[in-house]
């Protein structure tokens, strides 16, 4: 085995085992910036070893044994956590290498959920939490991320460390919330790995190559936390929305490379394996037994759309009533449009009209292109064509959107 | 990227003998190792080739010829499989290693292939864009 080679064996290894180190370090000495720090002198010390000794048959607890026993060294040189100290000193001298594969199995779990938990807390920045949970959970190097948001690599590797220290000298605890917290706190992790499935979903349109890396990397996490935290049904509603988002992630983009909109792309190019995992997934909340969260009810929204053979097959009452839901959970005038369109679908134009017309005084979209757009094409259904071809040029005017600007004239031209 | 580990066929699996509840419970293990790392797609068991079908076409452009199972060489045959999505070949060959040996009695043997994404098929730029506009890819 060559040398190189055997790098990136322990690349691969370093990837599946540096979540679980770094978790269960953390768990150990309470500070995540000095947990990645002995996992990587691990590392390390694996790179010099392997190549020569081998790779050992349980890579995993090897790199654990050697971490923790430089963080004993570690403690027991500062003497600063004694009892600490003691209680891991003892308890590492027991160990051997089975035992030890076992007490982390066990342990990890939590481990892992407080890691997502500190890594997505809300006293860093929306960029400093999605850079560290990249980097601490999906064990991506600098370098990766900041391909990944087209950023300098410096400006990456400065926030990771910042938001380390921050989470130190804030001294943010290593746990699970509970009640209410817990509520308030899932939400943000869920917030952070949608934010990254986002970033990497709105760049595939188009030949950015790079960015896909973020949604595979949001929807591992996303199916990592739907297994670790297996009680929380919006933990399932997210995982279940990013698979049937991304099952349709080849049939977004046409050969010319234009974005192919969802009732005009081609179903046989849907990934059907994971519109299965997404379907899975709605079932295990439904299992649950609670009520359905703005993830779940979104992703039953995309449900309906995966599971119709062709666009005519479409459930639109069902879609309508999903959002009626939704709205009342995120009362948002964005949320109140898209149930206009799935209404209009479902009872007629007329129905639909009624709800955009309501939405026509909203402050928040007067700079909204789709709501002209909406409106202008229920008109046009209703044949009134002067209305329709005003609202298609009003619509031209607001989008940015060259292509769509092109594409709203000429239906403006069609209103005769 | 993709990969498929193929769990090869063995004179027991053939036999339709079940796997004994410790290789059973090591494999649920398994799977849900995979699961907890984000990184399972899919795993099933196969059913033995007493109950498949082989179709066939002996003559370039001429009929296909169906033949009934059971089949012969339990190691040209797959009895299961487990599909991952990981970052590189040797993550998925590291989680190949970690797979229970899937026979235990010397026949177990593991498969992994890639699948193959679009871009990977050709080179040619015209013909990648034409490939991801067709069907199924």
């Amino acid at each position: 085995m060559n040398k190189s080679q055997t790098e990136r064996i322990i690349d691969a290894i370093w990837r599946i085992e540096s979540p679980k180190l770094i978790a269960g370090l953390t768990h150990m000495v309470r500070d995540v910036g000095l947990a990645e720090d002995l996992a990587q002198d691990a590392l390390v010390i694996a790179l010099e070893k392997w190549p020569v000794a081998g790779i050992p048959d349980n890579p995993g607890a090897w790199l654990m044994i050697t971490a923790k026993r430089r963080a004993i060294d570690l403690l027991r040189r500062k003497k600063r956590l004694d009892e600490k100290y003691e209680e891991y000193g003892r308890g590492a001298a027991l160990y051997s290498e089975q035992d030890l594969a076992s007490v982390i199995e066990d342990e990890i779990e939590d481990d892992l959920l407080r890691l997502i938990f500190m890594t997505c807390h809300p006293v860093l920045s929306q960029e400093a939490r999605v850079a560290l949970t990249l980097r601490l959970l999906g064990g991506l190097t600098t370098d990766e991320i900041a391909r990944a948001f087209l950023t300098a690599e410096s400006t990456i590797a400065q926030r990771i460390v910042r938001a380390k220290k921050t989470l130190r000298t804030k001294q943010i605890p290593f746990e699970v919330p509970v009640g209410d917290e817990l509520k308030e706190r899932l939400s943000t992790v869920l917030e952070v790995i949608y934010l990254m499935f986002n970033e990497g979903y709105s760049a595939t349109v188009g030949e950015n190559w790079i960015r896909p890396l973020l949604c595979q990397e949001a929807l591992r996490l996303g199916r990592m936390l739907a297994e670790i935290a297996p009680g929380e049904p919006e933990v399932h509603g997210l995982a279940a929305l990013m698979e049937f988002q991304s099952s349709r992630l080849k049939a977004r983009v046409g050969v010319d490379g234009d974005p192919v909109l969802l009732m005009d792309q081609n179903r046989a190019r849907w990934d059907h394996l994971l519109i299965r995992r997404g379907l899975d997934a709605l079932e295990r909340i439904r299992q649950l037994g609670r009520p359905f969260g703005p993830y779940a009810l979104q992703a039953a929204i995309s449900a309906c759309h995966a599971q119709a053979r062709t666009p005519s097959e479409t459930d639109w009452p069902r879609i309508a009533a999903l959002y009626e839901a939704l709205f009342r959970l995120m009362p948002s005038p964005v949320v109140e449009l898209n149930r206009a369109v799935a209404v209009s679908r479902a009872f007629g134009p007329e129905f639909g009209l009624q709800i955009v017309d309501e939405l026509n005084e909203e402050a928040s979209l007067k700079e909204y292109h789709l709501l002209p757009s909406v409106r202008a094409d229920l008109l046009f259904k209703l044949g009134r064509f002067a209305e329709a071809r005003k609202e298609f040029e009003r619509a031209a005017a607001l989008t940015r959107n060259m292509r769509e600007r092109e594409l709203l004239m000429k239906r403006a031209a069609e209103c005769t | 990227m993709r990969f498929m580990m193929i769990v090869k066929a063995t004179t027991d699996s053939e036999a339709g003998e079940k796997p004994s509840e410790e290789l059973l419970e090591a494999m649920l293990r398994y799977n849900e190792e995979l699961a907890k790392a984000g990184v399972l797609l899919a795993a099933d068991g196969l059913q033995p080739s007493s109950s498949g079908v082989r179709i066939s076409y002996p003559e370039p452009g001429g009929k296909p010829k169906i033949v009934d199972g059971p089949f012969t060489e339990a190691k040209e045959i797959i009895a299961g499989y487990t599909l991952i999505e990981v970052k590189s070949r040797e993550e998925a060959i590291q989680w190949v290693l970690r797979m229970p040996d899937p026979h235990g009695k010397g026949q177990g043997e593991i498969e992994l292939r890639q699948i193959f994404e679009p871009e990977e098929l050709s080179v040619n730029e015209e013909t990648r864009a034409k490939i991801k506009g067709q069907f199924g890819l």
